[in-house]
């Protein structure tokens, strides 16, 4: 799409361009095809010579156990976190879209936690779930559960589900109250007249007509389970116990930092890129076509 | 103020032919209006005076200047848009003053300049309100007064009244006649609505599919039609067009059903000639006598109060439109014999389409 | 809802059903606010009753204490910290430059593609475009090593310039601009405004509520900033508050600094929060806006 009226100038354009581009260029296009460069080649111990090895670092991480365990984990985390939060946030919003009192209040009581760090937010669940400070990590443990989330790897990661859905809430919170009230009061009350009773006419009407929300809310929450939530992680139990926690950002983190391993974390961030962008070209097909059809 | 010249200006959209050549010098203090229907390159015409748009072919001269490359600003032009185009996050003052400002134009003259284009269009009270805060005909009138305070060569409109209510409109339309008839400052006005060209016009130039069809006051548009097009467009209801032929001997014209009426000045030359025939509606009247007419079904009576539509069938099928003042004489079902006044006839070439001049 | 008309025995059920929204919601809200009560209330005591796990559901003695060490001195009792005075001052440059420099070179990059035709625009749009797939995180080792290589490691620059090309507002200034009235454009042009004085005079000011419901999230978005800094920063000079207090927590043993550890996360929290509430309106403006 373009503007009919426009301005004549053929060198301004580009000055305005420029910091965006030099940025992008410097930033973003440069590291990500230098990634995509040592994906494919393997360096000699002193980094001094490059060998070209085709697909050698895909099949080597791929084919590593740990690595399709830290696969497996990160589905775990990103689909729980995603349907969690989204979950909780989906109850809250329909009840406080309906006319009850004090909706304004409930709304600005629930929407502050988007403003936490990923990284805060996992420390005051750990102020409350430590074993040793945690008022409930001591009760679960007087109750005669053996609660330790820094030694056992279930524990651990429930936590981390649990801190980091805990601060997507108020995210998705905010998209399905507005993807509520953009539904037509009309329609709901039809459906009132036909004699639908509220649970049903949210499963069958509200439900339905909130899907492109709910679709949107999935994947820009895989996408904050993927990427952001390296915080989380790194706040509470550092990947561990063992790598019961280790998500696929935290392991390039480990390999890449920690190892100093750059084959193989330029491999893994060339395989999370292209996650990446499915997960981004997925959206923006979908979305492109809700405006079609609307 | 200026004279505005438009010497063959023509302009192509790629292949397409929007302005195919169209001429006309306006004189210093006159009031042009381009009247045409929607697509016929009105506004186009009028956005490469104003510079909006680029010059294909031909030049416009303003003052005296060609103005062809220049920026719209150093055309010394102003012009009203449609939907008003006011900067919405000004004042009322400041809407007015921008243009001057951006000129350099010193604080205290902005002042007297604004405060005087406020008193024209009582606009006073309104100076520190947003756009938002006032009523259409405020806003449009906000708009005007931009274009005064600059004091250009020539004001250039576009449609400013189509986007008000019939009320205000006319309202408006009258306040534009008094401005420009005080400020005597040369004005071109596009619009589609005839009764706007016809009240505010010195001259009219009709347009359609890019050409001038005919340029002229508006009394000259309405009583000589250069085309079968100026005709139908021109006058509500529209002239009715029928297909005949020049008699024998040239002194009349001859209708399908065999009715001869006679010609003004005899066509010698175009003896047996088809041509298309124009009445307007309001030119036919009841024939007492019945005699050299044709006989009219009447189908349709649309009384209007001050006078009264008749739409007919003439007996070869042809539609016929009538318009008779005051109420209503006859009634569907009813044969009329009409006839024509004198003189009112219009002859135009049944190829080109244009007017047969006696 | 229930008044004279429903008496009889419907109308304590009723109540009741009526109840239930307020019910969850109250529990929805209490979930949210408890782990800040405790913070809150655990900053107020001393850090052998945290550490031994018995922090009281009221608050302690230890405010002023805990507030101003943690504010301006750099130990505590078991370790040495970076002061929160300092860290704050850090997260509030890297926010507020990130916020800042991408609104900036949005809105100018916005203008020049949706006010200008020239060459190789859409080449330019498209790689714009692209940013928005590639989250730092995701290419994180690589742009570090460009960083590294510019020297930009412990610098207020290497924090916030390689965070601040944003598609994402570059798309929604574009779409704010697709908006703006041909006619407006025009008026400005006859009355002799040239595109920068279009830009100065007419668009930046009707892009304001854009501007600012930008800057809500984005700084939100800087001051959470968490992988990036805690690679680009190795001087405790520059660490920001986030980073600053999970390295004060370490391996979470009971024997830490508790009461500072939680006042300093206090005191992280306050800037954004604030933000968030006291610009409620621009705030969501700009989360559900930025979104389409
Ligand atoms: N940018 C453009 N590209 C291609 N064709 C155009 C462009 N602008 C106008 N046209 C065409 O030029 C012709 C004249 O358009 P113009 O806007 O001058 O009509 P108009 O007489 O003002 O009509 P209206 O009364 O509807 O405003 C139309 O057929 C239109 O489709
Ligand atoms: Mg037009």
């Amino acid at each position: 799409m373009q503007r009919r009226v426009i301005f004549d100038n053929k060198l301004l354009p580009y000055l305005l361009l420029a910091p965006q581009v030099a940025v992008t260029l410097i930033f973003f296009i440069w590291p990500a095809s230098q990634a995509v460069w040592q994906s494919v080649h393997i360096q000699d111990a002193f980094g001094l010579r490059s060998e070209f090895v085709w697909f050698e670092n895909f099949t080597a991480i791929l084919s590593d156990p740990n690595y399709v365990g830290t696969l497996r984990i990160t589905a775990v985390f990103s689909l729980s976190v995603a349907v969690l939060s989204m979950a909780v946030a989906l109850l809250l919003a329909a009840l406080a879209d309906a006319k009850i009192k004090g909706a304004a209040v409930y709304k600005t009581l629930l929407i502050w936690p988007y403003a936490l760090a990923p990284a805060v937010a996992a420390v005051l669940w750990m102020f409350i779930f430590n074993p040793e400070i945690g008022s409930l990590g001591r009760l679960l443990n007087a109750m005669g559960y053996n609660w330790d989330y820094r030694l056992n790897g279930d524990q651990a990661l429930t936590m981390v589900i649990l801190a980091a859905s805990w601060k997507q809430v108020s995210y998705n919170f905010i998209f399905f109250l507005a993807g509520l009230q953009a539904i037509p009061r009309s329609v709901l009350e039809a459906a009132n007249i036909d004699g639908a009773g509220p649970v049903r006419r949210f499963w069958t009407i509200t439900f339905p007509l909130l899907s492109p929300t709910t679709f949107f809310l999935l994947v820009v929450d895989m996408v904050y389970a993927f990427c952001e939530t390296f915080g989380t992680i790194h706040a509470l139990t550092h990947g561990g116990p063992g790598k019961a926690t280790e998500t696929l950002i935290f392991r390039v983190y480990q390999d890449g930092v920690v190892n100093n391993d750059l084959g193989a974390s330029s491999a893994q961030s060339v395989l999370l890129m292209v996650i990446l962008i499915v997960l981004t070209t997925i959206q923006f097909r979908f979305v492109e076509r809700k405006v079609h059809y609307s | 103020m200026a004279t505005v010249e438009i010497k063959n200006v023509r302009k192509s959209y790629g292949p397409v032919e929007a302005i195919k050549g169209i001429d006309i010098a306006i004189q210093d203090g006159e009031f042009l209006v381009l009247l045409g229907p929607s697509g016929c390159g009105k506004s186009t015409l009028l956005r490469m005076v104003a510079g909006l748009e680029s010059i294909t072919g031909g030049q416009v001269v303003i003052g005296g200047r060609v103005v062809n490359d220049l920026e719209p600003k150093d055309r010394d032009i102003a012009m009203v848009f449609q939907n008003y185009a006011l900067y919405p996050h000004m004042s009322v003052f400041d809407n007015m003053a921008y243009g001057l400002k951006i000129r350099g134009v010193d604080k205290a003259e902005i002042e007297s300049r604004v405060a005087k284009a406020a008193e024209i269009l009582e606009l006073g009270r309104f100076l520190t309100r947003r756009p938002s805060q006032l009523s259409g005909g405020q806003r449009q009138r906000v708009a005007m007064g931009r274009a005064i305070v600059r004091e250009p060569a020539a004001f250039l409109f576009d449609e400013p009244l189509s986007n008000l209510d019939a009320k205000l409109r006319t309202q408006m339309r009258i306040e534009i006649k008094r401005l420009q008839d005080r400020l005597g400052i040369t004005s071109l006005y596009v619009t589609h609505d005839q009764v706007e060209a016809m009240t505010l016009a010195d001259r009219v130039l009709v347009m359609n599919h890019g050409v001038a069809e005919q340029i002229g006051t508006p009394l000259e548009v309405y009583q000589r039609p250069a085309s079968l097009f100026v005709a139908g467009f021109i006058g509500s209801p529209p002239m009715n067009v029928l297909d005949a032929v020049i008699d024998p001997s040239g002194q009349g014209v001859m209708m399908p059903g065999g009715a001869l009426l006679p010609l003004a000045r005899p066509r010698p030359n175009d003896a047996n000639r088809p041509v298309k025939l124009g009445i307007r509606p309001e030119h036919l009247a009841i024939n007492e006598d019945g005699l050299d007419t044709s006989p009219v079904l009447v189908e349709l009576v649309e009384a209007l109060g001050a006078d009264t539509v008749v739409y007919g069938r003439l007996p070869d099928g042809e539609p016929l439109l009538i318009r008779m003042s005051g109420l209503p004489s006859c009634t569907e079902g009813d044969r009329l014999a009409v006839a024509p006044q004198p003189g009112a006839l219009h002859l135009f070439d049944t190829a080109t389409g244009r007017r047969l001049e006696d | 809802m229930s008044n004279e008309h429903t008496a009889g025995p419907h109308s304590v059920g009723r109540r009741l059903i009526d109840l239930v929204p307020h019910i969850v919601l109250i529990v929805g809200v209490l979930i949210f606010a408890f782990p800040i009560y405790v913070t809150l209330i655990g900053s107020t005591w001393d850090a052998a009753t945290i550490g031994r796990g018995s922090l009281p559901m009221t608050p302690g003695g230890e405010a002023w204490t805990n507030y101003s060490q943690a504010w301006s001195e750099s130990h505590g009792e078991r370790a040495s910290y970076t002061p929160v005075r300092l860290m704050l001052m850090n997260s509030l440059i890297m926010a507020l430059s990130i916020a800042v420099g991408k609104i900036a070179i949005s809105i100018l990059s916005a203008y020049a593609v949706a006010f200008f035709r020239f060459p190789l625009r859409m080449v330019f749009f498209w790689m714009i475009f692209i940013t928005l797939m590639l989250p730092v995180e995701v290419r994180i080792i690589p742009t570090y090593k460009v960083v590294a290589d510019l020297g930009m490691i412990d610098s207020y620059a290497g924090l916030a310039i390689p965070l601040i090309a944003s598609a994402t507002a570059t798309l929604l200034f574009r779409q704010f601009f697709l908006t703006i009235p041909d006619e407006l454009v025009e008026a400005a042009k006859i009355d002799g405004a040239g595109p920068l004085r279009f830009f100065f005079d007419i668009l930046l000011p009707l892009s304001k509520t854009n501007i600012a419901a930008l800057f809500v999230i984005l700084f939100i978005y800087g001051w959470n900033q968490y992988l990036w800094p805690l690679l680009v920063t190795n001087s405790a000079d520059m660490e920001t508050i986030v980073i600053g207090i999970t390295k004060m927590i370490g391996t979470g043993e009971a024997a830490n600094d508790w009461n500072l550890i939680m006042a300093t996360t206090v005191m992280a929290m306050l800037p954004p929060v604030a933000v968030v509430v006291f610009m409620q309106r621009w705030f969501i403006k700009g989360l559900v806006d930025s979104e389409k």
